[in-house]
């Protein structure tokens, strides 16, 4: 759509176009703000830790530990030198020997998922398939963080809890009530 | 001057230089969200709107949801 826009506004006159192809699923998947009314909608990104661990592909085992372990995280991620998502080492993976280089022991090209995914949509997606945490990238594949279910369905539940409370009130206060 | 593409720090660049961003999705996807300082042109008021609230000495960025 954005094209034919384009090219009109080049026919209606207009002297420097540009089309944003990538457009608005670009935007929201590099977790930038945006407006409108589900602007303030909880999402992926904005749960995750960004301060998980990471290491590269020559590391060895006993580095990915020392970090895991200095930041109580039990998981660590391999990225390249751009910071895209290439592994990650889980904690079954410590019980090898400490000189393993991490390439040989991570779990390759783990599941990504966008900063602009709900949190709902992200802790039911969690929930079913048995995730106790999931990798954040941007579209361009750079690590944004980790999100744990935990996290995830806490909030989830408390935003549940918190629409609930003010539909309550909301009646409430129609019928002329105070909710205590 | 053709068209031309631009990326997401080419949006930066050129907000910067303060073009006009519009979004040409119907309106309640705009409503429902936009990017930051973006206006709501639907590609089929295009050619009545355009000339009435975008200025031609400007640059102008347009966007849908994505390049499908």
């Amino acid at each position: 759509m954005s094209p034919r826009a384009a090219w009109r506004l080049d026919s209606l006159g207009f002297r420097e176009v540009y089309d944003y192809a990538a457009g608005k699923a670009d935007w929201l998947a590099a977790g930038l703000p945006t407006g409108g009314s589900l602007a303030s909608q909880a999402r992926a990104g904005g749960l995750a830790r960004p301060d998980v661990p990471t290491c590269r592909l020559g590391d060895r085992l006993a580095e990915a530990r020392k970090r895991m372990q200095a930041t109580g995280v039990d998981v660590c991620i391999v990225v390249s030198e751009e910071g895209v998502v290439l592994g990650r080492v889980n904690e079954e993976a410590l019980q090898a020997d400490a000189d393993t280089p991490v390439e040989s022991v991570m779990e390759p090209g783990p599941s990504t998922f966008r900063p602009n995914v709900p949190l709902e949509e992200m802790a039911g997606y969690m929930r079913k398939h048995g995730m106790a945490s999931a990798v954040i990238t941007t579209s361009e594949g750079r690590l944004a963080g980790v999100l744990y279910r935990q996290d995830a369905e806490q909030r989830a539940t408390s935003r549940l809890m918190g629409r609930r409370g003010r539909h309550r009130s909301g009646r409430a206060d129609a019928d002329g009530n105070s909710p205590h | 001057m053709a068209p031309k593409q631009v990326d997401r720090e080419g949006v930066r660049a050129l907000l910067a230089r303060g073009a006009h961003l519009v979004e040409v999705l119907p309106n309640r996807e705009y409503e429902d969200e936009h990017l930051p300082g973006a206006i709501n042109i639907p590609l089929k008021e295009l050619d009545r709107e355009a000339p009435k609230r975008l200025r031609r000495d400007r640059p102008v960025i347009v966007y849908c949801y994505d390049c499908q």
